[in-house]
């Protein structure tokens, strides 16, 4: 079969097609209706109930549904699938497939995607910005791209955990495949066509109400906030079921002789964000349909007018949004962890510590939410409950700092690529963390909130919580999944641009935002002083954009031409070094049992398992 | 060398990190210049946090870059490195120390509050109203005197009482410090006492939807004589002394209090909307695709139902309030002065002045 032709019938474009004819469907059947009912003429119910059945016609189209109806009526299925017969190796990948493996890689693709999307919308604005006046774009076309930027990067950011999730946790606790591989499927292609609605949204009028769709602005806002806030409220059940999947498997499947404290640190940190994920996005998921319904049917949540209250919005979207930052960044703090020790050659200092301040910070994580309303319009009290239990969160927080650096004290510490981008990690989610305290503390944030402050503070926080380790991540485990090494001087230029890039960009932010530069807005007095910061911005953010595009080169060109890496470059004791790069389909052809600590590094003769368990005894 | 030995070298490094990182924030970060006791409070706590922040970054980085110098590996060596494990001790103590900092903060935090939002004596009462794209200001204990700039005299403590009559904007006088959201169908409160005379700008601080970027006031902060001579000065006449045109033209300004001038021009500058330059008798293209003459009975409508009839190339954002809006305006008009005045009328006689 031709390369065309296997593009062509792949589920990927037969989903694409299945959503435009979902839609379609949709979309006719409520117009219909509301001419035949003699309505005025309004595009908006039909776009919304269209939207909603776009993503059955994808997940139809796709054959994300295929198994689970065949069962539905009686029908048998292999219970596993295997590679698709008759079709090249990389066929997989546009399928929809079953293996953790593939769906790890599938997610981690389409972030780095949606990774270049979200950072293109972001340079463009930045260009606009970069001198005071109008440049290019209307005020229209650039709240929508901030807009845009906010959510696509989120939607990333979402797709890269799951990739780190779904190809490491299995390998690392020695399960042949997630406990529902069909559930794990469908969590990744839900999330496509939902990053669909929201693309779709900003084209077809974009909106103006940022990424929190607050009402009620987000009431009487374009069109186009109807397909994002729905794209939002569909990638949910991505979440939702993701989370679910990981916390059975982690439960039910481990090694032998694996207790919970013998788990790699990755595997909590996975843990602690699914915990999160799979109990708060009911939440937002609920204030988003409620501004849905309110838009379309006129249910009155928000409208003070009739009794609504504005505010409520607030709390459930951030009893979810406040939570779900350290879905992205513990993750990536569990990479940091996780890496630190094998090129230091030495234990992770503090284990247990760790481990439990994952869970420390998912916890506390719940109870801070109304930070972000500090100046809504709440009472006292709750203002004051709220700051102090926001503070709680860089105890936790520092006991991760202190035990990394601890970590590396006496260690033999080597440079390579994930290295670097590890402590480059640290350094930038250092500038969030020592930032954060004083927008918690109520007085401070009185001036800094809504201002440039918070753009800078909380891109330290992403970055150094997620995007330097993600990255740091692709590279180690790049000769894992490929079984090849990339190629080491392209990684490092790609740090020695990104670090001072970053550096440059948030502190830049920062300093502009103490001086009275405001979030979201197109356009600033150049009186104000700040119009040189603004130009050191946006070359900053151009640079890492570059350095990015020089890492998707280096992964995609080094897959063919790099020298096989072999088994365990990295001298790792993790279980999924120990066996064949890339893996076996399932992973290990024999079971593994656990019979030592994890990072017993610099113990003489200790392992952390054996693959061998018929010579235990049992 | 021992571990105590580099534990003092990497420890003298922290100070003099610490106190490098310190004046370097100092002078690269700026605070506005502070105008009112409100920002000398604050201004205290983020000295505070300016030490704090420059403390343990310059913890955290001198220790991680020590390590990166000092406990390199070097080529060739392929054993570990010492097999330690953690420590409680250690453990426990950057736990607790970091604890007792978090909740002494708290305390000064939670204390500060109280004292930024707790009543004064002699407050004077400023309502303030937020509307998409502009702000009116409203002087309850002078006659209600409605103006579009905030005008404040010095050292005289302010309550402002805020709404907003459409959807979220937020106060910020970055001057001044502190910040406040206007919240649809309920007042909030911010408190301020200007220490110094001068001007400055509001700018709305919660994203407000298209021209947000454009929501700002004039705030002038002058004597208390100064001040009394503005009320006197500004002070609205009876409607019954001016001319429909005249009272159009206060309708369509700020200090009138509907804003039309949030988004039209009256000179043929661009706005959200269309220019009110030239617009009647002028042949507009709606969006329809149909041509209409902007007479009295078009001008009419598209102020009572502004999605009926969209002017193109404009979006539709001009919200459908002014119905119930100059029907109040109207009956307190009627009991105040018993004169009975139609503001659509008198803004379609304003608007008739406004040819090129
Ligand atoms: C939030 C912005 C906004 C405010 C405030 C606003 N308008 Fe408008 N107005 C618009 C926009 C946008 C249009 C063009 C789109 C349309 O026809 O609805 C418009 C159109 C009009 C038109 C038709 C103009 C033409 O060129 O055909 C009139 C008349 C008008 N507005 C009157 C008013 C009056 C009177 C007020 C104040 C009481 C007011 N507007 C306040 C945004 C606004
Ligand atoms: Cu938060
Ligand atoms: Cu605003």
């Amino acid at each position: 079969m031709g390369t065309l032709r296997i593009i062509a019938t792949s589920g990927l474009i037969r989903g694409l097609i299945g959503q435009a004819i979902g839609a379609a469907l949709g979309f006719g059947f409520v117009t219909l209706i509301r001419l035949g009912m003699g309505l005025e003429s309004n595009p908006e119910p039909g776009a919304v109930f269209g939207a909603l059945t776009s993503v059955i016609g994808f997940l139809a189209g796709a054959g994300v549904l295929t198994d689970w109806s065949k069962w539905a009526l009686g029908k048998e299925t292999p219970l596993r699938h295997g590679p698709q017969p008759g079709k090249p190796e990389w066929a997989r990948y546009l399928h929809v497939d079953y293996n953790h493996k593939v769906i790890g890689i599938q997610y981690a693709v389409t972030s780095v995607l949606v990774l270049l999307v979200g950072g293109i919308f972001a340079i463009t604005f930045r260009i606009e910005l970069s001198l005071p006046g109008m440049q290019f774009l209307t005020y229209e076309q650039y709240n929508t791209l901030f807009s845009g930027h906010g959510i696509v990067m989120i939607a990333s950011i979402l797709l890269g955990v799951g990739a780190m999730v779904n190809y490491l946790v299995p390998l690392m606790i020695g399960a042949s495949d997630m406990a529902f591989p069909r559930l794990n499927a469908f969590s990744y292609w839900v999330s496509v066509p939902a990053a669909v609605l929201i693309l779709t949204g900003m084209a077809i009028g974009g909106w103006d109400t940022g990424w929190v769709a607050y009402p009620p602005l987000s009431l009487i806002a374009p069109l186009g906030v109807q397909l994002f806030v729905l794209g939002f409220f569909v990638n949910g059940f991505s979440s939702i079921a993701g989370s679910i999947n990981l916390l059975i498997t982690v439960a039910t499947m481990r090694a032998k002789g694996m207790s919970l404290f013998k788990m790699p640190i990755f595997v909590w940190a996975a843990v602690a964000a699914a915990l999160i994920q799979a109990t708060a996005t009911q939440t937002v998921g609920m204030a988003l349909l409620m501004v849905v319904t309110q838009r379309v049917i006129g249910l009155n949540f928000f409208d003070p007018a009739t009794g609504g209250d504005p505010v409520l919005y607030q709390h459930l979207f951030w009893f979810y949004s406040h939570p779900v930052v350290y879905v992205f960044v513990l993750p990536g703090l569990g990479v940091i962890s996780e890496l630190l020790p094998v090129f230091s050659r030495k234990p992770l200092f503090g284990y247990r510590w760790i481990a439990l301040s994952s869970l420390g910070i998912a916890l506390v994580g719940f109870l801070v939410w109304a930070h972000h309303m500090f100046v809504a319009g709440v009472d006292n009290t709750l203002r004051v409950f709220f700051m102090y239990a926001t503070m709680f969160v860089a105890v936790p927080t520092g006991v991760k700092f202190f035990s990394w650096v601890a970590t590396m004290w006496e260690g033999k510490l080597s440079f390579e690529t994930p290295m670097l981008f590890v402590l480059g990690a640290i350094s930038v989610f250092l500038i969030g963390g020592v930032t954060g305290p004083i927008l918690g503390n109520i007085p401070t944030d009185m001036h800094l909130h809504d201002s440039y402050w918070v753009v800078g503070h909380f891109h330290a926080t992403m970055f150094g919580g997620f995007v330097f380790p993600f990255f740091a991540a692709l590279y180690y485990w790049y000769p894992k999944f490929s079984g090849r090494m990339y190629k080491e001087s392209l990684g490092k230029l790609h740090f020695w641009l990104m670090t001072p890039g970053f550096w440059l960009m948030s502190l830049g932010q920062m300093q502009i935002g103490l001086l009275g530069m405001r979030r979201r807005v197109a356009d600033y007095d150049p009186s104000l002083g700040y119009d040189t910061t603004h130009v050191v911005i946006t070359v900053a953010g151009l640079i890492i954009g570059w350095s990015v595009l020089i890492m998707a080169y280096n992964l995609i060109s080094s897959a063919r031409s790099q020298p096989l890496a072999g088994n365990n470059p990295w001298n790792s004791r993790s279980p999924e070094w120990q066996i064949s790069s890339p893996p076996p389909e399932f992973n290990y052809d024999v079971p593994f049992e656990v019979v030592g600590e994890p990072y017993d590094y610099g113990l003489a003769g200790s392992v952390y398992i054996r693959m061998d368990p018929s010579s235990s005894g049992e | 060398m021992s571990n105590r030995k580099h534990i003092y070298a990497v420890s003298a490094l922290v100070v003099v990190g610490a106190i490098v990182t310190y004046f370097g924030l100092t002078a690269l970060y700026k605070l506005p210049v502070g105008a009112s006791t409100e920002a000398t409070t604050i201004d205290q706590m983020f000295g505070v946090y300016f030490g704090l922040i420059a403390f343990w970054f310059a913890l955290i980085m001198v220790f991680m870059l020590y390590a990166v110098v000092v406990f390199k590996r070097k080529p060739g060596d392929t054993e570990d490195a010492a097999h330690i494990h953690g420590n409680t001790t250690v453990e426990i103590l950057w736990t607790v120390v970091p604890l007792v900092l978090v909740v002494a903060l708290g305390v000064w935090g939670a204390t500060t509050l109280k004292a930024l939002t707790s009543e004064r004596e002699g407050e004077m009462v400023v309502r303030v109203t937020g509307q998409q794209w502009s702000w009116s200001f409203e002087y309850p204990e002078s006659d209600n005197l409605v103006s579009g700039d905030l005008v404040l005299p010095v050292n005289q403590p302010i309550l402002l009482k805020m709404r907003a009559n459409d959807v979220l904007h937020s106060f910020w006088v970055p001057e001044f410090r502190v910040k406040q959201d206007l919240v649809p169908g309920r007042d909030t409160e911010l408190r301020i006492t200007p220490t110094d005379i001068g001007d400055y700008m509001l700018r709305c601080a919660e994203i407000c939807g298209l021209s947000h970027t454009d929501m700002l006031a004039k705030v002038r902060v002058v004597s208390q004589s100064d001040f009394d001579a503005w009320v006197k000065e500004n002070s609205l006449p009876a409607m019954s002394e001016l001319s429909t045109e005249e009272r159009g033209a206060l309708w369509y300004s700020t200090q009138g209090g509907f804003a039309c001038s949030g988004c039209h021009t009256v000179d043929g500058s661009a706005g959200a909307g269309p220019t009110w330059l030239g617009l009647y008798g002028r042949q507009e293209a709606l969006e329809d695709g149909t041509t209409i003459t902007a007479d009295d009975a078009y001008i009419r409508n598209s102020i009572l139902h502004p999605a009926d009839q969209i002017v193109a190339g404009f979006p539709n954002v001009m919200p459908p309030i002014y119905e119930a809006q100059f029907a109040a305006k109207e009956a307190e008009i009627l009991a105040e002065e018993n004169l009975t005045v139609d503001i659509i009328e008198d803004l379609i006689a304003y608007i008739k002045t406004l040819q090129e």
